[in-house]
């Protein structure tokens, strides 16, 4: 196990791509020192920044304590092993990531797991927007892999989804699914405007209150109940909505009838 | 400074010289018949290719279109960055690389004069200032004067002269370097919603037809004198069945030609379609070759396409718009005022796709069809077919069979069954490389001083890592790559500019322009003003590019008939 423990306050935006099992990997504690982090635009030995702490000979885990707001990209790419973090994480965690497992015990920021295509991530704390979206303008999101966060999420979680699930315990912001192809986004509590906008496929269920669904959706039907994944599903009734008709989709939204009475008036056209 | 380049295999086509051993003397920045041996610096060139610096004849590098086509596409960039140095200054790529990659990466491959081919004469201005930025490289840019409304009225009542006083004035006040046209009639229709859909079709509110346009630009080409031919990016450009739309726009000009190139065809692959729909798209290129193969008043390019990720640009925006349909991808369309329009999508070519694999064969069946090499030129209409970081793959594909067959082995089944690669045997030498990527091209431009390594030439140089007597292109073309990706060196206005693929010196490179001079110069009228003021967003006297907008300023004057 390696522990971390950052120096001191960051002021500057931190790129730590090399907190990685994959790069820790086979490395003394000595090689892990001299690994290079960007700190604004002055490049640094990891030592530099963080005390290091090697328990032992395995580096497959690593586990960071403290504020980490700042540190971006921690885990980018990682093939296998796990992250631990006690504390606030900044950007890109897990981009890229193929496998292994990243847990924190804080909130993140955004681009949490975008473009990921394995692994998981577990937020004991709120996510900030584009949750497993992926980098402005590109269209290849989240290719596999699982996101599930226990707090709340900001706007655009999901985007451009492609495979994979994101389970959020919370309540998500707007734009929840925008443009996403495949893959099931779980939304225990409530979810703001424009959930599944342009969406083509996939997924997305709301368990709580949705003030309006799209104009360009239309009502399919009520289901008893849907499944997440593999050995859970959600008890419903659920209406279930599919769109958008403006990309041609054939996404499915399940939205939970008791908590929108609201949307009782779709009924009428079933 | 004195530079003396020793011992190289030389290949420099238009002085006839075919990798004989020599050395090539440099005073400044034009190359002399010798220099003093002891206290000129010397490059030690043994065992290695000596050509004249490479030129692109069409590749879109800098304008609002290429900077619309950056903001579109973040995600082009945040993969392939480069960092700044003591000497270069940082960018990005991939398929629209920022202005200084833009000079750094063509200066890393060899290539010293690169031809921005459409500008829209309302975004001179903005073009000038990347061309600005350009660095190292020399360049000039192809005004768009297809769809140019005072040509269409000009040539519609056939007034020959006047047009071609007003091409002069648009050429030089847009600090131009040759006429292009693109999908004549089509842009001035897509204003309004159509297109055309052959040569003889009618422009809607004009009266007048794409054959009119050609052949009348094609006169006014002749009277100026110009030293590139008209441009032409051909009607029904990318839509099955048009390699006939090409052959009839290459024909409607044989007339004009006297033994002399008339036309320039570019990116001809995209023109050379067969079949009635994209399922049963055929190669429409030994049609063209056979075409090509017997008249002399043609060049064309290749735009070959590379399996990439890319960017698409043209100024065909009806074309543009079909693309768009196809891939549903993000796009920008637009409508240049009076002059032009413009469109970018965003593309990926891949190995699987029937079509795509198609356009990948055809563009090299042209290459390998047409027999003169001084006739075709290598180029990816950058970023169109790729972005020209492919040309050391192309130039593989060229000379070496074993090249081809191994990407043939990749492609979709059925466009490997329908390819003519399979049945042809022909590998160029370095020599007919040298022709399609430099020489050809810039005695196609009509650039005197470039594309050779005669006396009196500029001194720039490519040198490439390759021994021709060692290395069989055939067989060993991984290693021909490798030394085409990064030129040994690159010598530009007779200074070492990159080294081994690094680059040495920041430089700025000329912007080239016609001064067209004519004896009795066209009278802007108030007519004109007046119109200027009711149709554009400009008026007539901020349209005009000053000189001092270009960095390095480098007028050819050029004496009209008229």
């Amino acid at each position: 196990m390696v522990k971390l423990y950052p120096c001191k306050e960051f002021r500057f935006p931190i790129v730590a791509e090399c907190i990685n099992p994959e790069v820790f990997r086979g490395k003394t504690s000595k090689e892990i020192e001299m690994l290079k982090v960007w700190e604004g635009n002055k490049q640094r030995k990891l030592s530099e920044l963080f005390k290091i702490e090697m328990a032992d000979g395995d580096a497959e885990n690593i586990v960071i304590q403290g504020d980490l707001s700042k540190v971006r990209k921690i885990g980018a790419g990682m093939k296998s092993g796990e992250i631990t973090i006690h504390g606030n994480v900044g950007l890109h965690l897990g981009e890229e990531m193929q496998d292994g497992k990243i847990t924190v015990y804080g909130d993140v920021g955004g681009w949490v797991g975008s473009m990921m295509e394995g692994g998981t991530i577990e937020i004991h704390g709120n996510a900030s927007d584009y949750l497993g979206a992926p980098y402005r303008g590109c269209s290849e999101g989240m290719h596999g892999g699982k996101i599930i966060v226990h707090g709340n999420v900001g706007n655009e979680a999901g985007a451009h989804m492609r495979k994979g699930i994101i389970k959020i315990y919370g309540n998500a912001g707007q734009f929840a699914g925008l443009r996403m192809r495949d893959g099931t986004i779980y939304i225990q509590k409530d979810a703001e405007a424009r959930i599944g906008a342009c969406m083509k496929g996939g997924k997305i269920v709301v368990g709580g209150f949705l003030e309006s669904v799209l104009p360009t959706f239309t009502i399919e039907g009520v289901r008893e109940k849907v499944k997440i994944e593999e050995g859970e599903t959600a008890a419903g009734p659920f209406y279930l909505f599919l769109g958008d008709i403006v990309e041609h989709g054939e996404g499915k939204l399940y939205i939970l009838k008791d908590k929108n009475p609201h949307l009782r008036v779709y009924e009428k056209f079933l | 400074m004195e530079l003396l380049v020793k011992n190289g295999f030389v290949y420099d086509p238009i002085n006839g010289v075919d990798g004989e051993r020599m050395d090539i003397a440099i005073k400044d920045r034009k190359i002399v018949e010798k220099v003093n041996e002891h206290k000129a610096r010397k490059i030690d060139a043994s065992g290695m290719i000596v050509m004249p610096g490479g030129v692109d004849i069409h590749c879109h590098i800098a304008g609002s279109e290429v900077n619309a086509g950056r903001l579109l596409r973040p995600e082009d960039h945040f993969r392939d960055f480069e960092r700044k140095t003591s000497i270069t200054r940082s960018g990005v790529g991939y398929s629209i690389p920022s202005t200084f990659t833009t000079g750094y990466r063509y200066a890393r491959m060899g290539y010293t004069t690169i031809m921005n081919p459409s500008m829209p004469p309302l975004e001179a201005k903005h073009t000038h200032e990347e061309l600005s930025d350009t660095p190292i490289v020399d360049k000039a840019s192809y005004p768009l004067l297809g769809d140019w409304w005072f040509v269409l009225e000009y040539l519609k009542d056939d007034k020959i002269e006047e047009c071609a006083r007003h091409v002069a004035w648009m050429i030089s006040s847009t600090r131009g370097y040759a006429i292009k046209i693109v999908n004549p009639g089509g842009l001035e229709a897509w204003g309004f919603g159509h297109n055309v859909n052959s040569l003889d079709d009618q422009v809607p509110c004009f009266g007048i037809t794409p054959r009119e346009i050609i052949r009348g630009l094609c006169k006014v080409n002749r009277l100026l004198n110009l030293p590139h031919t008209i441009h032409v990016h051909t009607n029904n450009l990318g839509k099955p069945g048009n390699y006939q739309t090409t052959i009839k726009t290459m024909q409607c000009v044989e007339d004009l030609a006297d033994g002399k190139p008339a036309i320039h065809i570019t990116h001809c692959q995209f023109s050379a379609f067969k079949g009635d729909s994209w399922a049963t798209l055929e190669s429409g290129a030994e049609e063209i070759a056979n075409y090509v193969n017997v008249h002399s008043h043609v060049t064309m390019d290749m735009g070959q396409v590379a399996f990439t990720d890319t960017t698409t640009m043209t100024a065909d925006g009806p074309f543009q718009y079909t693309l768009y349909e196809l891939s549903g991808n993000k796009w920008v369309n637009h409508d240049v005022e009076t002059e032009t329009s413009a469109g970018i999508v965003p593309f990926r070519y891949r190995r699987k796709s029937y079509v795509h694999a198609m356009q990948w064969s055809i563009g090299l069946e042209l290459a390998l069809l047409i027999k003169d090499p001084w006739k075709i030129f290598l180029t990816t209409d950058h970023p169109n077919g790729g972005p020209f970081t492919a040309y050391p793959k192309i130039i593989a594909w060229l000379m070496s069979r074993k090249a081809r067959n191994a990407t043939l082995k990749q492609i979709n089944s059925r466009a490997r069954s329908r390819s003519l690669l399979p049945s042809i045997d022909r590998e160029l030498n370095f020599y007919e490389i040298a022709i399609m990527t430099r020489a050809g091209q810039a005695k196609a431009l009509g650039l005197k001083n470039k594309g050779h390594l005669g006396v009196g030439a500029d001194a720039d140089i490519a040198i490439y890592n390759v021994n021709p007597e060692e290395t069989d292109p055939s067989k060993k073309y991984k290693r021909v790559r490798k030394a085409f990706k990064r030129a040994a060196y690159t010598i530009k206005g007779g200074k070492i500019v990159a080294k081994d693929g690094e680059i040495l010196r920041h430089m700025e490179g000329d912007t080239m322009w016609l001064d067209v001079r004519v004896s009795e110069p066209i009278k802007i009228s108030e007519d004109m003003k007046r119109r200027f003021r009711d149709y554009w967003t400009v008026e007539y006297e901020n349209y005009p590019v000053g000189e001092d907008y270009l960095a390095i300023s480098n007028p050819i004057a050029v004496r009209a008939n008229v």
